[in-house]
């Protein structure tokens, strides 16, 4: 019997389970890897070096030099794994959730600023929210690839 | 015997961390949040307790995907902070209660709930973050502290109602330990984000305020909600409030053997605030009838 998945529906979101936790395995512990500062400075100096270290799937290299963020977590990433990526890279939380909007920065702190994402249009794939696969890239991105 | 004196609930965002770290409690961005937590710093003086039983969750550091522990009970004398990959946080070594850990691990286990013991971990701004909430920054801690670990990363996570059952039994175990000690018992985490996907960044102040309502008045009611309504109202991330369920069933009112009309706990404080970068933030403290 498959795993029960009642989030499926939900827009924009993957929930992090054991099938993805199985495909990520090793992107995941990449991620750890690079909790100590001697891994970091390795992974700067020479990212396809330290990424072919690892038993992971070419598409998922890929995606982490691209810094993918999305593709990464299709690709069985968990973000609290990818933030270690993001830590070496001096990014923030914030900017790393906001790039996986389309939104630029600022747009995506503004969005923060003034209250946040609404659940409206967000809770099932299908309905009208600004998350749903219909309307990505936000923000501005998204307004100049629908003129 | 040792008592349960109150509870407390907040969120554990790291950026609240890297705010007070970077010295920018001050600025515009930072000022409502810190100003929120004035009164419970206050209170953290008056009230200073001697140890805080700390449930939050380890984002990656401690546990990689080797090993996920439902539940880990930290049973060392010290725990450091930990290299989340910013370089480790400059906040005091986080003393332990190996006396208290153990009995508690003893009581918990043969109350039926199968915690991990963990004799050795680093600790991250799950766990240091809700400490400077309420203690501000000193040179150490103001009391040891138990940290216990909830896996919310890699479903499935606990159900609320396991969490809830949980804090009812830590509560027991608490109130049988032989020394006159009295307990904190801290909830952490949420309130509704989301850090992924297209969806990154949602937040449900209306959801939240009413999980607040219900974490007062209805704990019992409240954990009996689903996980997917968690995800689909406060965010792939919410998921961390399961956690704040285990303090309150850790409360005197709602103990299994309390008689019907308990006491209900006096709320001592209740701050909300949106954002602190991705995250609604929530606060509760609640005391135990004397």
């Amino acid at each position: 019997m498959s795993l029960d998945k009642p989030y499926l529906d939900v827009p924009g979101t993957t929930i992090f389970d054991a099938d993805q936790s199985r495909k990520g395995y090793h992107l995941n512990q990449f991620c750890m890897s690079l909790m100590k500062a001697a891994n970091r400075e390795r992974f700067k100096a020479n990212e396809r070096a330290c990424l072919d270290e690892w038993p992971m799937t070419e598409e998922q290299k890929q995606a982490v030099l691209a810094r993918d963020l999305n593709r990464c977590i299709a690709l069985g990433g968990n973000i609290y794994f990818l933030a270690k990526i993001g830590a070496t890279d001096g990014k923030s939380f914030q900017q790393m959730a906001g790039s996986m909007t389309g939104m630029s920065e600022d747009e995506y702190r503004q969005m923060m600023i003034s209250g946040g994402r609404s659940a409206e249009g967000n809770r099932r794939i299908g309905e009208d929210g600004d998350a749903q696969a219909n309307r990505q890239p936000q923000g501005k991105a998204g307004a100049k690839a629908g003129d | 015997m040792a008592h349960i004196t109150a509870s407390v609930y907040t969120s554990h965002v790291p950026a609240i961390g890297a705010a007070i770290d970077l010295g920018k409690t001050g600025e515009p961005y930072w000022q409502p949040l810190f100003k929120g937590y004035e009164f419970s710093r206050q209170w953290m003086k008056e009230h200073t307790p001697d140890v805080i039983f700390l449930v939050y969750n380890d984002h990656a550091t401690a546990f990689s995907l080797d090993m996920i522990p439902t539940f880990a009970i930290g049973c060392a004398a010290a725990f450091q902070p930990a290299d989340e990959g910013w370089g480790p946080r400059p906040v005091p070594t986080v003393i332990g209660h190996p006396e208290l850990a153990a009995h508690i691990a003893q009581s918990v286990i043969q109350d039926d709930f199968d915690l991990t013991i963990v004799n050795k971990m680093d600790v991250d701004h799950g766990l240091t973050v809700p400490l400077n909430l309420m203690c501000g920054s000193p040179a150490a801690w103001p009391c040891p502290v138990i940290p216990f670990a909830v896996n919310v990363v890699q479903y499935p996570v606990p159900s609320g109602r396991r969490c809830f059952n949980l804090g009812q039994a830590i509560g027991r175990a608490v109130e049988s330990f032989d020394a006159p000690l009295k307990v904190q018992i801290w909830g952490t985490g949420g309130m509704s984000h989301q850090l992924q996907g297209p969806r990154a960044g949602l937040i449900n102040k209306e959801w939240d305020n009413r999980f607040l309502d219900r974490l007062i008045a209805d704990p019992e009611g409240l954990s009996r909600l689903p996980h997917i309504d968690y995800v689909r109202e406060a965010g792939s991330e919410g998921i961390e409030l399961v956690m704040w369920l285990i303090a309150r069933g850790a409360m005197s009112d709602v103990a299994r053997d309390a008689a019907s009309g308990a006491a209900k706990p006096t709320v001592a404080h209740r701050f909300y605030h949106v954002p602190a970068s991705n995250t609604a933030v929530g606060h509760l403290i609640l005391e135990n009838p004397a």
